[in-house]
């Protein structure tokens, strides 16, 4: 079986993201980019699958600008095999990404998709889902644990009141939850060796996909701060002033 | 102006986020109707009737629907969908999975967590974990958008005179068996909807401590939260997890144990009316959006606080 974990390029999260003046974005000049967090635990789990002897060949792949190569190699030093890079000015909205990883899944012949959950950039939290519609497999999104069948995958979902087990008949996408696994660090070694690995480069054009936003930003702006309060210096004035001045109990 | 507003519930039960979708479909215009689909759903079905504001429930009483599969409602929800403007669920782990996956079917860009209609068409959401607000336009044809609950208010659930229509269909898909849930068991309120929320994090130091934050929610009649460093930790499960990766709260008092106030932990409480934070540092980022901090050791603090709610209670 092959592996496809698409993965992308984000600000780091532990930069506080600051709205640009004009309002048409956040700022991203000079800012630390890395993998995002999700992605990195699907390309954990699908090292985890090959380890297993569950898997062949992992394929990274990543949709956006240039850079987005970087990621791809943050993917094949932790012990991916080979990359694919979607060329795009921009990363493209979650439906035409689903589209391209369409494309490259039957290229492929691909029998599992991992993905992380959500970006925390746009925290859109839809990619897994549409592709799952797309190519008509079954979805495990949020996932804690998949354990390999005859029939398949038994996987473990986060759902809001706790988990929820499903089985999934191969082949299927599944989007990863926080707990599936802890990503390993990759070491000198692999990272050196992750330079020769293969990163073919393709255009949505050459997939045959239209990347058109569907969705205009009008504008982004700073949520309304909150104002910092007073401290208290024991229980009795903080169970004073919830009762009788902000009145919540 | 026609939207259709999914109904979530559980073994029966109305989710409560449901009736905040509600309102935020009231806010663009035009017919609301609902649909219930599920097993053993008539009960839901028919208080759905009477919320203020609904024009037709739409039932569809199936056992296929029973553990809202995504896959087995997708086809259901999209049939729907062509006679609609806008489709919306709320922001759950079940609107998350399914109105995205329903978008892909109607070749339709999905809007996820909206925490504001501007018009029929352009909505505001957040997105860099709350830290930046954005004001999206949607060129589809048919709008598909979750919904944050906890900025909406929930609709009433009176004065409403729906009709109900049964519609039929069948979901099942081969590829995807359900097998179990195990669920959190819990007499507490649910943590998106409860008035009080106590939350502990990596301060807690172990999950057996989170005992004293039950003993102060059970005496407010509130939810025990935490955050995603008390859950990477392995102190509670997931789903008492508060932020942008877990559940967005917003209730009338909500107390930070032990929490720093990492970004990614405001982005899911910083709506909350009254914040506390309890926290040994001094100089801990929860301090600067809590109406009321106390600088003290938690081990410390949450027994007195229990001991004088309950003489001030």
């Amino acid at each position: 079986m092959k592996i496809l974990v698409p993965v992308k390029r984000v600000i780091d999260a532990n930069i506080r993201v600051r709205v640009k003046d004009d309002h048409s974005g956040v700022e991203t000049a000079n800012i630390k980019m890395a993998i995002n967090p999700f992605c990195e635990i699907a390309v954990e789990e699908a090292l985890r699958l090959k380890e297993a002897g569950n898997a062949e060949e992992i394929i990274v792949a990543s949709v956006g600008p240039t850079k987005c190569v970087e990621t791809i190699r943050n993917g094949l030093a932790m012990g991916a095999d080979r990359g694919i890079h979607v060329l795009c000015d921009v990363s493209p909205e979650p439906l035409a990404l689903a589209k391209i990883l369409k494309q490259i899944v039957e290229r492929e012949s691909a029998g599992l998709v991992l993905l992380g959950k959500q970006s925390i950039d746009d925290d859109n939290n839809q990619t897994g889902q549409m592709l799952a519609a797309l190519l008509g497999w079954p979805l495990g999104s949020y996932i804690s644990s998949i354990a390999v069948n005859d029939v398949g995958f038994e996987i473990v979902r986060e759902i809001d009141s706790g988990l929820e087990k499903l089985q999934l008949t191969a082949p299927a996408v599944m989007t990863a939850d926080l707990r599936l696994n802890e990503p390993r660090y990759a070491s000198l070694p692999n990272i050196m060796q992750a330079k020769r690995k293969p990163v073919e480069e393709l255009t949505p054009g050459d997939l045959g996909v239209d990347v058109t936003p569907r969705v205009q930003i009008l504008e982004v702006h700073e949520p309304p701060a909150r104002k910092a309060g007073v401290m208290v210096s024991g229980a009795s004035e903080l169970v004073d002033k919830l009762k009788n001045e902000a009145k919540v109990i | 102006m026609r939207v259709l507003v999914i109904t979530e519930c559980e073994k029966g039960v109305l989710v409560p986020a449901t009736l905040n979708t509600i309102t935020a479909a009231r806010q663009i215009g035009g017919e609301v109707d609902v649909l219930v689909a599920g097993h053993d759903c008539s009960g839901v079905a028919e208080s759905m009737s009477r919320v203020s504001g609904v024009a037709r429930v739409l039932r569809c009483e199936n056992a296929d629907f029973e553990n809202h599969v995504t896959e087995n409602l997708a086809g259901l929800a999209e049939s729907l969908s062509k006679n609609y403007t806008h489709v919306m669920a709320a922001a759950t782990t079940f609107g998350k999975a399914l109105i995205p996956y329903v978008a892909a079917l109607c070749d339709v860009q999905a809007i996820s967590d909206i925490s504001d209609v501007v018009d029929a068409d352009t909505f505001v959401r957040p997105i860099y974990a709350g830290n930046a607000l954005a004001t999206v336009k949607s060129s589809d044809s048919i709008k598909m958008i979750t919904i944050r609950a906890t900025s909406f208010e929930s609709a009433s659930t009176e004065g409403g005179n729906a009709a109900v229509e049964d519609v039929e269909s069948t979901g099942t898909n081969r590829n995807v068996q359900f097998i179990e849930q195990m669920l959190s068991s819990s007499e507490r309120p649910e943590l998106t909807s409860a008035k009080v929320v106590i939350s502990g994090g990596r301060g807690m130091k172990d999950g057996k401590n989170f005992e004293m934050l039950e003993k102060l929610a059970d005496r407010l009649g509130g939810a025990v939260g935490a955050s995603r460093a008390a859950v990477d930790a392995g102190f509670v499960p997931n789903d008492y997890q508060v932020g942008q990766t877990g559940k967005v709260v917003a209730p009338d008092l909500y107390v930070a144990v032990g929490i720093s106030g990492a970004i990614q932990h405001l982005a899911g409480m910083k709506d909350s009316k009254i914040i506390v934070a309890i926290n040994t540092d001094e100089d801990a980022p929860i301090f600067q959006v809590s109406d009321y901090g106390w600088n003290e050791d938690l081990f410390a603090a949450v027994p007195e606080l229990n001991d004088e709610f309950e003489s001030a209670m």
